[in-house]
């Protein structure tokens, strides 16, 4: 039998409930590939120790009730996390230990997760390929010198090299299914408002959603019932009612109606992901649901409008990061000084960029223009996903316009870099729920995923359709532990 | 004086020039709530500093504001009391800026859509009514307080004051003189006061100013360049401010020179305002709406269950006692301009004469009160006990002379006074038959005086009085020692 690392999560769940596998053995696996595995550069902050000793704490009195009973889990470093070093990849938070826990990994606890450590991510959470992060760039384990993708490159760094059995990552504009797709594996972004964004370091916080990063669909709809809860501490928080996803789970999407936006079929995409997309309208068919050609007309002005919203959100929300109350700070002569000398060495290239762009795009002047317009396409956008949905119960799209690149490869180019979510942004510019689901290999042998969108709250439809294409697909990573 | 001057406009003359004053205020009120705006601190003042601080107030990462609903109720409670417009859905924005006792980097504050619109408040002037229109009201976060005088070489800063509800309270430039100003800020306090939405206390800074100037020649129709002078934390300093900085303008206009728009501060110590920054150097905050926070929605039904929890309040209450209790509009303003005054007349009268009470608490009282620089809530003589003293005036057992006497005593510990009465032996002489025996006893030991007064020195007659009241220890019913002198005398 395999090795207890490549067992997805529903496998060492149903092993430590039948006592096959202690908490103390799973989390030792995990360690111990983790500690062969730094070449990744995928940890931040590693909680080896402590992991373990909650591992035994677990197996002393156990409660197999739980859904992640003694699962050790590492998760993306812009989690806050109690009592443990959260930089949200940044030099300007290198040494914050927060007092407090996220919502959302605080759920993961109380369920039995047990956290394994912090991971690599580009620097508050901006960037497609992590080599925005303080901390360093991370190797995709499908080949050396690859991108993971990003923002959470970390999360599908480790998760690819089985360093843990599932993860949390977080999405703004793609961050979650990106990556996913660049590692072969499944992520998923759920409904603006399923998971609370309290404790989570704010990039954009219209945007920002925690979602879970998984082998298979089963694993992801089991984290995702989680994850997600509604919450008092988060204004933007919805209380809706909550599936019990993986429960719920069924292959069976007969006559459901899934759309193929025309919009999606950008200039210069590789015949690759062309030969994907068709491969997977195929798929659809078999499992016996209906393909609806359908029209998405505002999706060329999805990217400009988010690279105006977030940068517009992130700009605020970074401001807090002055070196006065926590974090990085560097002297100066005075205030002012002490400010611009803090946020010029606190802060990377991209960061400053963003912030930048978003301080512009609000003054006063230019908030009409900008800002106030981008808003009302936002607005246009949501629209014409509504209009669909009166046709459709789903969207299949390709998740990324190519697969992982080199590492460098784009980093001087940041406009090459942002088309990278061309089709992944205009789900969260309309807060719906998107999953990434790995679909083939390239001519390289890199992966290459498929998204699937729903109408809001109605993540079991699109996990259910990501769960029949799984079959159909049975797709296999080409992982060959270079780096061990 | 002559009634015609003290009814004059307030201008500034200069030669050949009369100028009229333009004042237009930003009133920064602290709501009344137990914890923040948006989040579950405290809000108590004088607290060690940094010990009411939550992780939202000092802007951790990843933490997020939550509406404090009791604080909305408070604005909208306001609102209504200024007879404004409540709007039902309403926008949280963010002002961006930069300051050490600003943890965010931004304010949060409500910029296009404020909870109240516009509204309206009455004030009473000497000559008259006078209507001052509100503009808007709207909640924002207070910011930290930033301490320089302390640490030699460092700025500390305290967020116990980060994140407390203020209502901003924008009134129309419909304001004209220092004295209008003084009359709007007190009766912005007492409606307040009377709501319980703001305690109105400007020592501890619940309650603050930004104050628009700008001059105009009289019979000008448009408006000059106004400057703003900021965050002036006291009536007197407010209308010094006004003075000073509408000299200042005017001076300009005279030199033929034009006036900036700027912000300025007030410095107290010199009486003068000070530029703090021109138009050109004004912060561009980039307002934009919190993406943390919903639109804020209110039903009609939150909002008329906050109506049906306004008390009458000062105008309604002035217009009572004057139908209900004959009060004159003066005598009302007075007792209404407080809630605790009024409550504390309403008590009174509950078992003692109006006309009486109204003269004993509108003079004797509040001579007291203003000697012992007290507020009425603290008065050293308790209501029951002022209408003791009353019923005992009115029912003749002593005069109003000695009730002073009784008055005095009662402020030491608020005593009874019937117990002062008794044991001081202060009891109205009231028998005729001993008055009659004292004033023959006068009339006796003064026959000259009687034979002057008999041939026509009629003014010797308080003469008489005054020493039958003497032979009675001050203690003789006057109006019975006036009607027996006469008889004796006259007859």
């Amino acid at each position: 039998m395999s090795s207890i690392t490549e067992l997805s999560l529903n496998e060492i769940v149903s092993n430590i409930k039948s006592k096959k596998f202690s908490s103390t053995e799973v989390t030792k696996a995990f360690i111990e590939r983790s500690e062969k595995s730094k070449k990744l550069n995928a940890y931040v902050t590693e909680n080896f120790s402590s992991a373990i000793d909650c591992a035994k704490k677990f197996d002393e009195k156990p409660n197999y009730e739980l859904k992640l009973p003694g699962i050790p889990i590492a998760v993306k470093d812009l989690f806050c996390t109690n009592g443990i070093k959260t930089t949200a990849g940044s030099k300007i938070l290198n040494n914050f230990i927060p007092a407090y826990e996220s919502t959302v990994t605080q759920n993961i606890w109380q369920q039995g997760g047990i956290l394994l450590g912090k991971l690599n991510c580009d620097e508050f959470a901006m960037g497609s390929s992590n080599e925005t992060s303080f901390f360093g760039n991370v190797h995709n384990p499908i080949g050396e010198n690859l991108v993971p993708g990003g923002s959470s490159g970390g999360s599908s760094a480790a998760l690819a090299a089985n360093l843990t059995p599932v993860t949390i990552g977080t999405d703004t504009g793609g961050s979650i299914r990106q990556p996913a797709s660049f590692t072969g594996t499944v992520g998923l972004k759920p409904t603006y408002g399923s998971c609370s964004r309290y404790g989570i370091v704010a990039f954009a916080s219209s945007l920002d959603q925690a979602g879970p990063m998984t082998k298979n669909v089963k694993d992801c709809a089991i984290l995702l019932e989680v994850i997600s809860s509604f919450d008092k501490k988060d204004s933007t928080s919805i209380d809706f009612k909550r599936n019990n996803y993986s429960s719920e789970l069924t292959n069976n999407i007969k006559g459901k109606k899934i759309g193929i936006p025309k919009e999606y079929r950008v200039d210069g995409m590789p015949q690759e992901i062309e030969n994907l997309w068709k491969k997977g309208i195929e798929f659809i068919k078999d499992c016996g649901a209906e393909i609806i050609d359908i029209s998405l007309p505002h999706t060329n002005y999805a990217l400009p409008t988010y690279y105006i919203v977030a940068p517009a959100e992130a700009s605020s929300n970074l401001a807090r990061y002055d070196g006065v109350k926590y974090g990085f700070r560097s002297a100066g002569e005075n205030l002012i000084d002490m400010y611009e000398k803090t946020r010029s060495e606190g802060f990377g290239e991209e960061v400053k960029r963003r912030i930048m762009i978003g301080t512009y795009v609000l003054s006063s002047g230019y908030y009409d223009a900008y800002y106030l317009k981008a808003q009302k396409v936002r607005q246009l956008i949501k629209k014409d996903f509504d209009d669909a949905y009166k046709i459709v119960d789903a969207i299949l799209t390709p998740s990324t316009p190519s697969s992982a690149f080199k590492i460098g490869e784009k980093s001087d180019d940041p406009v090459s870099m942002y088309l990278n979510d061309i089709f992944t942004v205009p789900v969260n510019l309309a807060g719906l729920p998107g999953i990434s689901i790995p679909a083939g290999l390239d001519k390289n042998g890199y992966p290459l995923g498929l998204q699937i969108i729903g109408k809001p709250f109605d993540e079991q439809t699109i996990l259910n359709i990501a769960y029949s294409m799984e079959e159909k697909i049975n797709f296999k990573n080409n992982i060959s532990d270079w780096w061990i | 004086m002559d009634l015609m001057t003290e009814m004059k406009d307030f201008l500034i003359e200069r030669e050949n020039t009369s100028y009229e004053v333009i004042i237009g205020l930003e009133v920064h009120a602290q709501v009344t709530s137990n914890s923040k705006l948006f989040s579950s601190s405290s809000t108590k003042f004088g607290a060690e500093p940094n010990t009411q601080v939550s992780l939202v107030d000092a802007a951790f990462p990843g933490m997020l504001p939550v509406i404090n609903e009791y604080c909305i109720k408070q604005a909208i409670k306001t609102g209504i009391g200024l007879n404004a417009k409540i709007n039902k859905k309403s926008v949280f924005d963010r002002k961006n800026y930069f300051y050490a006792d600003l943890p965010q980097g931004y304010q949060i504050s409500q910029y296009k859509y404020p909870i109240v619109g516009e509204g309206k408040v009455i004030l009473d002037m000497p000559n008259g009514q006078k209507e001052v229109g509100i503009e808007r009201l709207h909640l924002e976060q207070d910011a930290g307080k930033s301490i320089h005088d302390i640490d030699p070489n460092n700025t500390l800063v305290d967020l116990n004051r980060s994140g407390v509800a203020l209502m901003e309270i924008v009134s129309k430039p419909d304001l004209r003189s220092p004295d209008e100003v003084n009359v709007y800020i007190k009766k912005l306090r007492s409606i307040m006061r009377y709501l319980g939405t703001c305690d109105g206390n400007m020592q501890e800074g619940s309650l603050r100013a930004d104050v628009n100037v700008s001059v105009r020649k009289v019979g000008a129709t448009e408006f000059g360049t106004r400057c703003e002078i900021k965050n002036v934390n006291s009536i007197k300093f407010m209308q010094m401010a006004i003075i000073h900085e509408a000299n200042r303008q005017i001076d300009l206009i005279e030199n033929g020179k034009s006036i900036d728009q700027e912000t300025r501060l007030f410095d107290t110590k010199k009486n003068e305002t000070r530029s703090m920054r021109s138009k050109e150097d004004a912060h561009d905050y980039r307002y934009f709406p919190d993406p943390d926070l919903l639109p804020l929605e209110v039903s009609d039904k939150f909002i008329d269950n906050i109506r049906s929890e306004i008390p009458e309040l000062p105008d309604e209450k002035k217009k009572r006692f004057i139908e209900k209790f004959k009060l004159t509009p003066y005598e009302a303003t007075i007792l209404v301009s407080d809630i605790e005054t009024s409550k504390y007349f309403e008590e009174v009268i509950k078992e003692a004469d109006v006309k009486l009470s109204t003269n004993w608490i509108t003079g004797e009282l509040f001579a007291v009160l203003n000697d012992k620089n007290l507020d009425i809530s603290q008065s050293p003589i308790s209501a029951k006990n002022l209408s003791k003293l009353i019923n005992l005036i009115k029912d003749g057992t002593i005069s109003g002379k000695i009730a002073k006497t009784v008055f005095e005593e009662m402020i030491d510990g608020d005593k009874d006074p019937q117990k002062i009465i008794d044991t001081k032996g202060l009891k109205q002489q009231s028998d005729p038959k001993a008055i009659e025996e004292l004033i023959n006893k006068v009339i006796k030991n003064n026959a000259e005086k009687v034979t002057e007064y008999k041939s026509g020195k009629d003014k010797l007659f308080g003469f008489f009085v005054g020493q039958a009241m003497k032979e009675s220890k001050g203690k003789g019913n006057p109006q019975l020692i006036n009607k027996i002198l006469k008889e004796k005398l006259n007859g």
